[in-house]
């Protein structure tokens, strides 16, 4: 459309999906398709309603929702959770007969249910209360005896279930099935006896369930670290964003007397759709826990002890100042702010330092930004999605949500190429197996046969990229991902690394330079050439996939300086530790995967004497006489969008709205791909797949007591055919070598897993499976021996 | 406590394949299940969810939306007495009574023989024949005490086994569909003709 043409009447576009109605005399604008209560939402008209949510499919399971629609027979009363618009359609909300039947339904709501409200989490945020007080006939007619069940049931570690609050209105049963993908609680039995149960015995194991209990409109469904901790009209609220992984879901902090009780998932259309997995909802234990760290530590000869900031500043300056120059490495930097990225970024510029890596060789090349980017929402809506990507449902659990239901709605067909089965396997419409090491080869045929060829030719392609494999060479994934890129057309790339703000990290000034990534610098670190190693809430020794030169890294370091929440694995090693105010007790901005900028919002005080990551670095610039000029959070904001390039567009007001703002990334250096040839691996030995699940021994997880049993513990799985190979049984120990080393691991059968591969998860209580893996071989071989 | 053995697997299997979707074999399958413990076993229903592909959960929900399949053991003979109007009327609640006291348990209740499970009934719809009772849901009209004493008597002799089989025993002649009458595992959707055995009968 040309905008240089007069504006006369006769050129209004007239949206062909438009409908007009009218809702209480009012004309309403809607979509044709849309249902009337989602028109209604837009007005000042509230439909009171219990099982509707505009992110499931409608039911009309509670008739809550009833309204007044004109029909050619006179007005006529009808669920508008369940009829769509339609032009010219005439709706009252507001009459003498709706009124009858919003009462009518209350009242048969409330005939069974509890009344104990006094005792009840829900209430003072409760629909049913709420509602019943708005459109409610105020009194119950009902005198019998009201149902009873065993009050709540635990239906698995974190949720616990009320039947006699339960009103069936079927939303967490939907979700679970619908959204999660995850039908383990069902209505069971029949009539006056329907209730919400998991199969007995069975609990309800998904790694979404705090979900129900957020969309459950009565306090049938209640969080274990939430139950009985506050009233809602105590709890503060601020909006902020989950950083717990990269996809950045939106949250609410609540909080009282200064201790964080409960998040909340707030809908952002282009990220989390108001869903949080119960990882990131629940870890804000770990924020609250006793085993943070309170004063800063210094190493004496009787260890690690407490000190005062000056000293540990004063001594953290002495250090840096002392090191010889180019000796000085920050690894780390993804857990924090963009604005605790960007200042550590000054100052390691002012220091002259070149050793700097967001990552702990565990993730890909920040090259992978340099492709043509993609969003959730352009992955949610391509013609192909291919994956290439760790099991998104362990690492990245909303992405994988959002990608499901995508393809469950046939929107996208999902092209997997894995080493194993992962939780979109199910959903995909190519799941290409194949061992690690070989994923070019697949690609390539994938690539040559015509049916592909046709799929990938029909429109856009989205390749999701991430770290796949612990113990498999990084650069395996960045060549193949090259490849699609230049030989698919319409392709862009979602980059999947995993840490909360990893790519703002690397956006922002903590990317490797010349290649010099967190694997050489340890390397480096190991031949005595770092004097100051500064974790910058980094555990090396944890997340490392190689353990050995993790350590030799660590031993190697003249003096290490941590900054970090909790004392880790490798912070226990530091010279300096200087504790730092965790998530929810900082203001600032995060990057997720796909580039959205958003706030976090400081909601408590930081715990003791905890500061922002981006206060030390300042701090310590000033004592080094290299005085950034920053003194608030703002002046870091300001210089960022003035000087970051990408970044420009950013302002804190813009990222303060829910869907934030998505930024460009500064140009990255072309990226360098070589090509490994396939290394055939041996017909007696096992090639090895190490990655996460969403439960493991981080920090965040490990602290938060109801999270920590959640985590599966060490263990190594197999194809049953391989398991009778082996001659070991289900359960019991094996040997797992290569050619050095050996640890020993419980031994599992799978049927996710292809045979002639072994499936390790990472980071997990008991033997560590690291201690075989080397970075510099492409692929891990190992042999398993039955010892039992 | 069992799955499904061999033979009902491979039963099971011939069922899935009459249905255009596994899972709409579910309550069949939980027939045979029931036909083969007398009851639904957890494991049974842990199996079925295998054979058709949802969770046992989904089993668990459909299962007991269904008053005749049992969770728990019950005797070899259901023994449903009507207690509805006509029946009502013309004496079923004396009838109750009597077999409550035969058999030393209250409705709802199992012999410590596990030979006899007693249950209250609404209609049966046989009213014109009241008082009726059903066992393992085969009638019994008009009876008196008498009768129902006659009743147990023989069944507690086994007397009756080739009119009323063991409970769970769907039928005692097991009925065999061919394949080709099955709709098959096609879709709905992708059904575009009436079965070739319909013989164009579908226009009726
Ligand atoms: S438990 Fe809550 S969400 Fe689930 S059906 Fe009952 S009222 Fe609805
Ligand atoms: S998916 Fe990631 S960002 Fe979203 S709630 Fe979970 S951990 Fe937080
Ligand atoms: S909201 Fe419409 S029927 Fe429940
Ligand atoms: S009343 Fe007993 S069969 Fe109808």
């Amino acid at each position: 459309m040309s905008t240089t043409e007069s504006h006369n009447e006769a050129e209004i576009v007239i949206d062909p999906n438009a409908v007009s109605m009218t809702i209480n005399g009012k004309s309403v604008t809607a979509r044709k398709g849309e249902w009337i209560i989602a028109a209604a939402d837009r007005t000042e008209d509230f439909i009171p309603r219990f099982c509707y949510h505009p992110r499931m499919e409608s039911v009309g399971m509670c008739r809550q929702c009833l309204v007044e629609v004109e029909g050619p027979r006179g007005p006529m009363m009808v669920v508008s959770c369940m009829t769509p618009v339609a032009e010219g359609q005439v709706v009252r909300t507001d009459t003498d007969t709706v009124k009858r039947a919003q009462e009518g339904m209350i009242e048969l709501l409330l005939a069974n249910h509890p009344l104990d409200c006094p005792v009840c989490d829900k209430g003072g945020e409760c629909p049913l209360q709420d509602q019943a007080f708005s459109h409610g006939p105020g009194e119950s007619r009902y005198v019998e005896e009201k149902r009873h069940y065993e009050k709540p049931i635990p239906i698995s570690g974190l949720v616990f279930l009320d039947r006699e609050r339960c009103i069936l209105c079927d939303r967490c049963t939907r979700f679970a099935d619908e959204v999660a993908g995850d039908p383990l609680i069902t209505f069971t039995h029949r009539g006056n006896n329907t209730q919400v149960l998991t199969f007995p015995d069975e609990p309800f194991a998904s790694y979404f369930s705090g979900n129900t209990v957020q969309i459950c409109p009565v306090g049938a469904l209640t969080a274990e670290p939430y139950r009985f901790k506050a009233r809602p009209w105590d709890l503060q609220q601020q909006e902020s964003t989950c950083t717990t992984c990269s996809v950045g879901c939106r949250t609410v902090v609540q909080s009282s007397r200064d201790e964080i009780l409960r998040y909340q998932g707030v809908d952002s259309d282009p990220v989390n759709w108001g869903w949080l997995c119960d990882r990131g909802r629940f870890n804000f234990q770990s924020t609250n826990s006793p085993n943070r760290l309170s004063t800063p530590l210094i190493k004496t000869e009787s260890g690690l002890v407490a000190t005062s900031w000056t000293v540990a500043l004063d001594e953290t300056a002495r250090v840096l100042r002392h090191a010889q120059p180019g000796s000085i490495a920050i690894l780390g930097g993804a857990r924090g702010t963009n604005e605790d990225a960007w200042a550590w970024a000054q100052l390691a510029d002012a220091l002259g330092v070149d050793m700097r890596d967001a990552q702990l060789d565990d993730g890909l090349p920040a090259e992978i930004f340099g492709y043509p980017n993609a969003t959730i929402d352009d992955a949610c809506s391509a013609t192909t999605v291919i994956l290439l990507a760790p099991d998104l449902k362990e690492e990245l659990p909303v992405l994988y949500l959002r990608l499901r239901g995508a393809a469950e709605k046939k929107k996208i067909r999902i092209i997997e190429i894995t080493t194993h089965d992962s939780g979109l396997t199910r959903y995909a419409w190519k799941s290409l197996q194949c061992e690690p090491g070989h994923q070019a080869e697949t690609v390539q045929q994938m690539l040559s046969t015509p049916e592909m060829q046709e799929q990938l030719g029909r429109g856009s392609v989205v390749v999701v990229a991430g770290r796949s494999n612990l113990a498999e060479a990084a650069h395996h994934t960045m060549a193949v991902v090259d490849t699609i890129a230049t030989t698919v057309s319409q392709v862009s790339v979602l980059p999947v690394l995993r840490r909360a703000n990893v790519r703002g990290a690397l956006s922002l000034g903590l990317a490797p330079r010349d290649s010099t990534d967190a694997a050489t610098i340890l390397e480096a670190s190991a031949n005595g050439k770092v004097d100051c190693l500064i974790l910058l809430g980094a555990d090396p020794l944890s997340d490392v996939p190689d353990a050995d030169l993790a350590r030799r890294g660590i031993a190697g370091a003249r003096h290490i300086i941590a900054i970090d929440t909790f004392l880790n694995n490798s912070s226990a090693h530091a010279d300096i530790v200087l504790p730092a105010a965790a998530y929810g007790e900082k203001d600032g901005t995060t990057t997720n995967l796909e580039g959205r900028v958003t706030n976090v919002a400081q909601s408590i005080t930081p715990h003791a004497t905890s500061r922002p990551d981006w206060m030390i670095a300042v701090e310590l610039a000033a004592l080094l006489n290299h005085d950034l000029g920053i003194l608030t959070l703002q002046d870091i904001q300001t210089r960022i969008t003035q000087t970051v390039g990408g970044f420009d567009g950013l302002s804190v007001s813009v990222a303060v709205r829910k869907n934030g703002v998505l930024v460009s990334v500064p140009p990255i250096s072309p990226l360098q791909v070589h090509h490994d040839a396939a290394v055939k691996r041996n017909a007696y030995e096992f090639r090895l797949v190490v990655a996460r699940k969403l439960y493991d021994q981080a920090i965040g997880t490990a602290m938060s007591q109801s999270l920590a049993a959640l985590a599966p513990g060490a263990g190594v799985f197999v194809n049953p055919h391989d398991l009778e190979r082996v001659g070991a049984k289900d359960g019991s120990s094996v040997r797992v070598s290569n050619t050095t080393r050996s640890v020993i691991l419980p031994v599992h059968a799978s049927m996710t897993v292809a045979r002639g591969t072994a499936f390790v998860p990472f980071n997990q209580k008991g033997v560590d499976i690291r201690e075989l893996l080397q970075t510099s071989n492409g692929v891990t071989d190992v042999q398993i021996a039955n010892i039992s | 406590m069992s799955r499904l053995t061999d033979a009902h697997v491979a039963l099971a299997k011939e069922i899935i394949g009459r249905y255009p979707r596994p899972k709409s074999a579910l309550v069949p399958l939980l027939h045979l299940a029931q036909e083969q413990d007398g009851y639904i076993t957890r494991d049974a229903m842990v199996h079925i969810g295998e054979l058709v592909g949802v969770t046992s959960a989904e089993v668990y929900g459909t299962a007991t939306f269904y008053e005749m399949f049992k969770f728990e053991p019950v005797g070899k003979y259901v023994v449903n007495i009507c207690g509805t109007m006509s029946c009502a009327l013309m004496g079923s609640e004396e009838l109750m009574h009597h077999a409550e006291q035969r058999l030393g348990i209250k409705a709802g209740g199992t012999t410590p023989d596990g030979m006899f499970t007693l249950e209250h009934a609404e209609c049966q719809a046989a009213c014109t024949e009241a008082p009726c009772l059903q066992v393992n849901y085969r009638y019994r009209y008009r009876l008196t005490p008498a009768d129902l004493d006659e009743l147990i008597d023989d069944l507690s002799a086994d007397r009756l086994t080739h009119e009323i089989p063991p409970h769970g025993t769907v039928a005692k002649v097991r009925q065999h569909i061919a394949s080709h009458r099955g709709v098959g595992a096609l879709a709905p959707e992708l059904v575009t003709e009436s079965p070739a055995w319909l013989n164009g009968k579908a226009a009726l």
